[in-house]
């Protein structure tokens, strides 16, 4: 087994969340890298879609922006953001695959500001896509850092709506019917979420890290149920394919 | 019970203003437009109106009209931030922002955030309305179909929308409840095309993002086009025309027009010279050398495009060849 870093991992468990012949749109970042990754192990007809209005494009090397012409390259379709969002909003995409600086224990996801919006400590660039695709894909796939700031009892910004406060919140506030967040990917471990509750609850932890690092690292009670498998390590293919996605270790380096 | 969004609507128009600038203001016919940037500047961009840039912040943008804005210290602009990265950011650093409609804003996706734009936020000098890129995207869509707003299903439940100048509504057919985006007209739009002719005809490659929308939107439209064509060229292809002549205002001839941003099939992201930018970023001073450098000293965009030198413009086109 070849050595690997928490940043290459992640992307490994983030990719084998997605679906072959299903469509995603993915964020800047770990998103592209494990919807890359897919595409070149396991799901080799997984339709990419970057929200600047790139449909199914042959990827060549990483783009720096989801809108640069890396995205569009070999494209089926060259549309704009209007052309994206309207293709989830009608129900058509069926994940969303972000990042963001906090995700909660319900999976709201914040991508804006920390501190008080109009006197903020740290500001961030905002919801991007990551509103539209977080309310419209059937299910939302986030990566995050894993410790007691990022993953907090609540984020101090709703950018993107997870299950905001519980059962039939979504619905309440008019997101459409049976969406919401689906798998949350850390440095320490793959969360899903309770059917009753829609409170975040473990998976999986990666190799060599306990239940309790997950738990001591958490802002909020986490669901850990009786059964937590571990999840798998990279394979030496899956590391091959990395490298060819990211070369210069823009992402995976970092 | 139905809510509403507390931040600022920075542009607001109605349908019938819509109508009413079209009817008066916007030329019909088909008239040369081609100008330069020091002159489409001084003509449309007026201190304190609303700004917004083609392209996608780093891809496809008009380097020449931002560098003229900065040059003749524009003051006072509301920004839409539909993914701004280097537009905003420069615009940001030549003082000419108070506030912006942010979906993407003061960063730089696989590069990091701009510590110019954030300073700029967190001490207070620019004011944020938050939206999302759909968001905006529709917005604009609204003011294009001459509407005064258009019901979406983003926004809702999070605090993007208690941010933002969106409110709810109830669907009159069947009560669902629904975001309602406020149609967004602004004051000016500035478009980077691959291929524009002197009437304002233009063909964008690769993804629109929102252009097709924005021309029809804004009150007044400045192309700068990579190469300048002639009329035949849209007559013999009308399918492929992006933007018609009618939304134009004025053409201006702008070859490698978004250095040092991506222009697809054309040239790729000049890394080292926004490495450069985003190191100046650390403090005010920093900032002020590189425009110094890049901005004041120069004349125009073509003494810029001097200074960054054929050689590289040459390997910008190499790297985006994949070769």
């Amino acid at each position: 087994m070849t050595a690997y870093t928490p940043i290459e991992l992640m992307a490994c468990v983030a990719s084998h969340q997605l679906e072959d012949g299903k469509i995603v749109g993915v964020g800047t970042g770990l998103p592209m890298i494990a919807g890359l990754l897919a595409q070149k192990t396991h799901a080799p007809n997984l339709i990419i879609f970057f929200e600047a209005g790139s449909m199914a494009p042959i990827v060549p090397t990483l783009p720096i922006s989801v809108g640069d012409s890396r995205c569009v390259h070999k494209a089926l379709a060259a549309t704009g953001l209007a052309g994206i969002m309207e293709t989830g909003q009608r129900g058509m995409i069926d994940y969303a695959f972000l990042g963001g600086a906090e995700v909660d224990m319900y999976g709201n996801l914040n991508s804006t500001v920390i501190g008080d919006h109009d006197n903020p400590v740290t500001r961030l660039p905002g919801s991007g896509g990551a509103n539209d695709f977080g309310s419209l894909a059937w299910r939302t796939i986030i990566i995050a850092r894993h410790d007691k700031a990022k993953l907090p009892e609540r984020v101090s910004f709703i950018t993107t709506p997870g299950f905001i406060d519980g059962p039939g919140a979504r619905e309440r506030a008019g997101l459409p019917k049976g969406t919401g967040p689906y798998k949350v990917i850390t440095n320490l471990a793959l969360m899903g979420f309770d059917e009753r509750t829609c409170r975040m609850k473990l998976l999986s932890v990666h190799p060599g890290i306990t239940v309790q690092q997950v738990i001591e690292n958490t802002g909020f009670e986490l669901i850990v149920p009786e059964q937590v498998t571990t999840s798998p390590e990279p394979t030496d293919e899956e590391l091959r394919r990395l490298k060819e996605i990211d070369p210069t270790g823009m992402i995976i380096g970092k | 019970m139905l809510e509403s969004g507390i931040g600022e609507l920075l542009s607001s128009c109605t349908a019938e203003d819509i109508r009413e600038w079209n009817r008066n203001q916007k030329e019909r016919g088909l008239k040369d437009k081609m100008t330069t940037p020091a002159a489409a500047v001084e003509k449309y961009v007026k201190d304190g109106c609303y700004l917004a840039i083609g392209g996608f912040g780093h891809i496809r943008i008009s380097m020449p009209m931002i560098y003229e804005m900065v040059r003749r210290k524009v003051k006072h602009l509301r920004v839409s931030g539909h993914t701004a990265v280097h537009d905003l950011d420069i615009l940001i650093a030549g003082d000419c922002v108070d506030a912006v409609d942010v979906a993407y804003s003061f960063g730089y996706e696989n590069r990091g955030l701009s510590k110019n734009g954030r300073r700029a936020v967190e001490s207070g000098r620019i004011r944020c309305v938050e939206w999302s890129n759909g968001a905006l995207s529709w917005r604009l869509k609204a003011a294009a179909m001459g509407l005064p707003f258009l019901p979406s299903r983003n926004l809702l439940g999070s605090d993007t929308f208690k941010y933002s100048a969106a409110k709810t509504i109830e669907c009159p057919f069947t009560g669902q409840k629904l975001a309602a985006l406020p149609a967004l007209m602004p004051d000016v739009a500035i478009i980077h095309a691959h291929y524009a002719d002197k009437f304002g005809n233009c063909i964008i490659r690769g993804t629109s993002v929102k252009d097709d929308d924005l021309a029809k939107a804004s009150k007044r439209v400045i192309v700068t086009a990579e190469k300048i064509v002639p009329e035949t060229f849209f007559r013999e292809n009308p399918e492929r025309t992006t933007i018609p002549f009618f939304c134009v205002d004025a053409v201006i001839e702008a070859p490698y027009g978004s250095h040092p941003g991506n222009m697809p099939f054309e040239y790729y992201f000049d890394e080292p010279h926004i490495r450069e930018y985003l190191k100046a970023g650390s403090s005010d001073e920093a900032v002020r050398a590189y425009l110094d450098k890049w901005v004041y000293s120069v004349k125009d965009f073509e003494e810029y495009l001097d200074l960054v030198g054929i050689k590289r413009l040459h390997e910008l086109r190499r790297l985006e060849e994949l070769r």
